[in-house]
This record gives structure tokens, C-alpha cells and sequence, in this order.
């Protein structure tokens, strides 16, 4: 009884205690909670399933699978101009419809992935890549990172050598103070 | 030295403070996109006219800058600037050609037959492949073409009185005389 309660700590925990005062018996309880735990455990698989398969229709798909599956790789990671947080993969806008079929027409044509990519960002710019070049307009995107961890770690490292090369504890304590501190303890036993 | 440390959070509340007027600032869209045919030549195309026949195509705008605008009966913003374009037409002579964007024609002519036509010719875009090819991605949107047949501005959203006074018409202007 007490061992998946203590597998499940902290959720059970506030579970049993709201539980308890209306009586239910701790077995009840757990097997309440693990209900809970399930249920929460699908919804979360549920959001994470990517949406993709909604939004491009039956009749927009390529009958050649690897043309397809090209497809989808390339419009996954490009971004629907209209509802500017979808990629062009997932979303429903009109415009996303289009884009899809230049990329599919382009494929078909013999293009290469990366020139299909090219003949939507001749059209719409770098904007409609969620994943954006490395070039000098966005070097500080991809490397402020990086450069903010370095400082950071320089910072703590100088802090730590500091700390350590200082003289360490309080000063120890002169004649006088050892003898009142020793009468003190006296006192104590006493 | 030490002190300057305690200054550190009013520091970075200033530069965060800094950020936020900067990116709020009056008349910045957030949302809004250079065209990425910005000072390119314009996609091709040759549509079928609405009215009387023959075709409108990029090339045959060439020889004189023109105001493209891309335009549908089935938008509301677009009735917004649509007198706007009236006044542009009528007061200041501005060729304006417009791109009926994913339209019936019947729809076009009636919206056109309703509001005024400030179009000197009107190009059907049926399936919006044009538009796919201007980076359109929604109607209204406005281009300047200059008489090379190169975009030297665009306009996403209903045209405002002041984007046309401080903007369009100047431009236009530099381009008729150079």
C-alpha cells in the first residue's frame, strides 16, 4: 500500500490529504490517484501528437510516398505567413494550401528539397523559415547563447577562485577573548 | 566598485525599458513584412482582363510606374481603402491596375459596379498563383512598380490617407522624374 504512495509523493500527498477528512481509506486513494495520474498522463501524449495530419487534405497529397514525405519534411519547417505561428505543414489558411502545392508542384518538377525551399523564400523572404539561416543578421540569435554561458561561467569561475584564495573563517581569537570565552563554558557546566 | 553592482537592476530595467518604447513605438507593426521582391523584378504574369478582352501582364505595364493592387469583392478591408483608391485615380491621375485575387469576376464587376472602378485595367487571378509569386498573403496588398518593372514598394493592409500622402505619392513622384 505505502509503496506506490511513495513512487507518486508529492501529488499523492496533497490527494490524500484532501481525501482523507471525507473518509475514503488510503487504497481507495491511491487507486483514485493513479485514475488521475493516467488521465492526465493521456491528455499530455494528446497535445504533443503533432496536429499535421488535419490540415493537409486528401487530395493535396503527392500518390508518390517519398515525394510526399519530402514535402512534408520542407513545409513542416516553414512558416504560414497568415497565422504567423503555425508552420505551413499545420495550418489551415488558404495561403498555406497554396504554399503546400508550389512545394508539392516543385517536387514533382525534379526540384531538389532545397530548391523547392528557395522558390518559397524567393516569395516570402527568411521570415518563412522557422529554422533561420547562420549569417551575420543572425549571428547574435545563434550565438548569444552560447556567448551568454561562456561569460556566465567565466563570472562564476572568477567568484570561486576569489572565494577560495581568500582568507578563509573569522580571525581566532586573542588571549583575552579565549579566557572569557572559557570562564563562559565553566559557568555552563556548573 | 561594489556599489556599482547595487546599480545593476536599475540598469537593466533601463535597457529593458529602452526595448519596450523602441519595439512600441507609434507606427511599427510588429507583424508586418518586407516584401522579399523589395528592388527585384516583378514576377510574371499575364492574366485574363475583367472587362473588354486582352490581358494585363507585367510586361505591358513596363515603360511607366504603376500602382498594383491586389484586391477581392470577398474582402472587407478592401472596401475600407476602396475610396481611397477612388481619390488616388480621379484627383491625382494615378495608374492604378488592379489584381482581382481569388475572385469570381461576376463578384469583381458587381464590387466595382457598386463602389466605382478606380482600375485602369483589372487582371483576374483565379487560383492566386500571381499573388503566390508577389508574396501576397492576404488582400488588400499595394505595389509600386517602376517602369523597368522592378518593386520598389509595397503596402500589406488597406492603404491609409497618410501612407499615400507621406509615402506612395512621393514615391511615385521621384519615379516619374528620374
Amino acid at each position: 500500500m505505502s509503496v506506490p504512495r511513495r513512487l507518486l509523493s508529492p501529488a499523492l500527498a496533497t490527494w490524500t490529504a484532501v481525501a482523507r477528512p471525507f473518509g475514503c481509506r488510503a487504497r481507495v486513494v491511491s487507486i483514485a490517484s493513479l485514475a488521475v495520474l493516467a488521465v492526465s498522463v493521456a491528455a499530455l501524449a494528446l497535445t504533443a501528437l503533432p496536429t499535421t495530419a488535419w490540415a493537409v487534405q486528401p487530395w493535396e497529397r503527392l500518390s508518390d510516398p517519398a515525394l510526399e514525405a519530402r514535402a512534408r519534411t520542407i513545409t513542416s519547417e516553414l512558416r504560414c505567413v497568415v497565422c504567423q505561428n503555425e508552420s505551413v505543414d499545420e495550418s489551415n489558411a488558404d495561403l498555406a494550401h497554396d504554399i503546400r502545392m508550389l512545394v508539392r508542384e516543385r517536387l514533382k518538377a525534379g526540384d531538389t528539397n532545397a530548391q523547392a525551399r528557395q522558390a518559397v523564400v524567393d516569395r516570402y523572404g527568411d521570415f518563412v523559415l522557422l529554422r533561420p539561416p547562420v549569417e551575420p543578421a543572425t549571428y547574435v540569435l545563434w550565438f548569444a547563447p552560447v556567448a551568454l554561458l561562456l561569460v556566465g561561467a567565466a563570472g562564476s569561475l572568477v567568484y570561486l577562485r576569489r572565494r577560495a584564495h581568500a582568507p578563509g573563517g573569522p580571525a581566532p581569537l586573542d588571549p583575552a577573548e579565549r579566557a572569557r570565552l572559557d570562564a563562559l563554558l565553566r559557568d555552563g557546566d556548573a | 566598485m561594489r556599489r556599482l553592482i547595487y546599480l545593476l537592476p536599475a540598469l537593466l530595467f533601463l535597457v529593458l525599458a529602452g526595448y519596450f518604447a523602441w519595439a512600441l513605438r507609434p507606427g511599427y507593426d510588429p507583424r508586418a513584412l518586407p516584401s522579399a521582391l523589395l528592388d527585384k523584378e516583378a514576377p510574371a504574369f499575364d492574366l485574363a482582363a475583367l472587362q473588354g478582352g486582352g490581358t494585363l501582364s507585367r510586361d505591358g505595364l513596363k515603360g511607366k510606374p504603376v500602382v498594383v493592387n491586389f484586391f477581392a469583392s470577398w474582402c472587407v478591408p478592401c472596401r475600407i481603402e476602396h475610396p481611397l483608391l477612388m481619390r488616388l485615380a480621379q484627383q491625382d491621375h494615378v495608374p492604378i491596375y488592379g489584381i482581382a485575387y481569388k475572385d469570381k469576376p461576376e463578384d469583381a464587376a458587381r464590387l466595382l459596379a457598386q463602389m466605382g472602378d478606380p482600375y485602369r485595367r483589372i487582371g483576374l487571378d483565379r487560383d492566386g498563383r500571381t499573388g503566390l509569386d508577389f508574396g501576397v498573403y492576404g488582400v488588400p496588398e499595394t505595389y509600386v512598380i517602376d517602369r523597368d518593372g522592378h518593386i520598389r514598394k509595397r503596402f500589406v493592409g488597406p492603404l491609409t490617407a497618410d501612407q499615400v500622402n507621406d509615402e506612395l505619392l512621393p514615391l511615385l513622384k521621384k519615379l516619374s522624374a528620374s
